[in-house]
């Protein structure tokens, strides 16, 4: 059963040339899941425990405004990891995550990664490294899209 | 391509609205009775408001229709205004075809990127025509399209009909959207990063905001593309687009004259410039 998780985990886009040892320890954090559309990944205001690598179908993260219902801010897809709260106190989540079609994903035990990153910095570098990426494109695309270039002109 | 030899280039010919379409609230089609125009894809004519004034405007219909001359406009000042308010049968001065357009023939056998923001599509269009209808020309077609909001998503009928295709990828995303809409949400440039092509044999074509450009021209040479084989069409404003006058003066070059198709090789250090 972890030997096949094992093998997902390798294959994700996100851990892609992951060394073997590394991959076991994340794979010790991991299981399979799915969403039914329309089912939520997570909720705003809970507490991140899991987050997910998204293998197939698209996720939407939405923020409820009671004025407006749900707002869109982003849909991710397959190879991207969905959730990013779980890496910095408090640990919660600050929006909605609901799947657009059927999807299939890891799902990762945050305190358990957190855990076995503290334990091993060498594993907790390689994790930082990794997660840093969407964090800052997701910084960047955020900047762009309040700045809204489509908006008087173009 | 000698626009209209036996007028003064100066001189705007009196042609008509033959048909009219309202595309989005700020934004019209207007198919002018021109008889027979021939034009390039990406290329642009000034057309004129008598009254108001004249603006720049790219052919957005097909290269292959020379009867059918088609412009799509979004009001932003007072002639664009203009523009989109003019009613059919109503006069309109026209100038053109300007300028140099997509690099049709350098795409051949390439794989094909068009990335296109907000009203960006209205120029790419023509390409898109071109493409389409000679698509065995051309190795993978990629069309991805970003806009403001799914209220915003221009030629939305013709995007799906595309989309449908089953020889071209073609991808939308919106920045901004309720949580009834079920395409995708984010800025363009993400769509760069799914799309599959090959890198170092491929051709992409851009249109839209200037930030837009740089950053989808960014991410297109973080994939493997050549700066000399991401074009992009730059917007400047234009009095005698000809070269006389300088109006549309951009570091070395003239938007008029040299353009408005331009590589990113070509513009790189311009488009990093605050103001030029
Ligand atoms: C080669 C070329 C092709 C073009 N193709 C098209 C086209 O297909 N469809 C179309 O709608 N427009 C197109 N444009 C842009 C169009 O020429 C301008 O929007 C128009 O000149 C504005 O004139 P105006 O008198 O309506 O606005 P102005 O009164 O000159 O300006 C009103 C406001 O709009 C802003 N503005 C002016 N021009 C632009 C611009 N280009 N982009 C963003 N903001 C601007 C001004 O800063 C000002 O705030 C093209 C421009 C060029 C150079
Ligand atoms: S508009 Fe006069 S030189 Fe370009």
């Amino acid at each position: 059963m972890i030997e096949g998780l094992e093998h997902i985990v390798a294959a994700h886009a996100f851990f892609a040339g992951l060394e073997p040892s590394l991959v076991a320890l994340v794979s010790g954090c991991a299981k399979n899941a799915r969403f039914e559309a329309g089912k939520y990944l997570f909720r705003e205001g809970e507490s991140a425990d899991w987050f997910y690598l998204l293998r197939e179908g698209r996720v939407a993260l939405e923020l409820r405004d009671p004025a407006r219902g749900a707002v869109t801010l982003q849909t991710l897809g397959p190879g991207e990891v969905c959730g990013l709260s779980w890496l910095a106190p408090p640990y919660r989540w600050s929006y909605d995550a609901r799947a657009l079609d059927n999807a299939r994903a890891i799902a990762i035990d945050a305190a358990c990664l957190r855990r076995k990153s503290e334990a091993d910095p060498r594993f907790g570098y390689e994790m930082m490294k990794r997660f840093m990426p969407p964090l800052i494109e997701r910084l960047q695309a955020t900047r762009l899209q309040m700045i809204d270039i489509y908006g008087a002109h173009g | 391509m000698a626009p209209m030899a036996d007028h003064d280039p100066m001189i705007p010919r009196v042609a008509h609205v033959r048909r009219k379409q309202r595309e989005l609230v700020d934004v019209a089609t207007l198919e002018i009775d021109a008889g027979e125009f021939f034009f390039a894809p990406g290329q642009f004519n000034m057309l004129t408001v008598f009254g108001v004034g004249e603006a720049a405007i790219s052919v957005s219909g097909d290269p292959a229709d020379p009867s059918r001359l088609v412009h799509t406009i979004r009001a932003v000042g007072a002639v664009s205004r203009a523009l989109t308010e003019l009613s059919v049968g109503e006069p309109i001065g026209l100038r053109g075809p300007f300028g140099r357009g997509w690099p049709m023939d350098e795409a051949r056998g390439r794989d094909v990127i068009v990335v296109a923001g907000g009203l960006g599509l209205a120029p790419l269009r023509p390409a898109l025509y071109r493409l389409f209808a000679e698509r065995e020309n051309y190795g993978r077609v990629i069309l991805l399209y970003g806009a403001r909001s799914p209220q915003d998503i221009l030629f939305r009928d013709e995007l799906e009909q595309w989309r449908g295709r089953l020889d071209a990828e073609v991808e939308a995303t919106v920045d901004h959207a309720r949580g009834d809409w079920r395409g995708n949400v984010g800025v363009v440039t993400k769509l760069i990063a799914r799309a599959v092509f090959d890198a170092p044999n491929a051709l992409a074509m851009l249109c839209g905001p200037e930030i837009m450009m740089r950053f989808v021209a960014d991410a297109l040479g973080d994939r493997g593309v050549a700066p000399e084989r991401i074009h992009l069409s730059m917007e400047r404003s234009m009095k005698c687009a000809i070269g006389w006058c300088g109006h549309c003066q951009f570091g070395p070059v003239f938007i008029c004259r040299d353009g408005p198709v331009f590589t990113y090789a070509q513009l790189r250090g311009l488009l990093a410039t605050k103001e030029l």
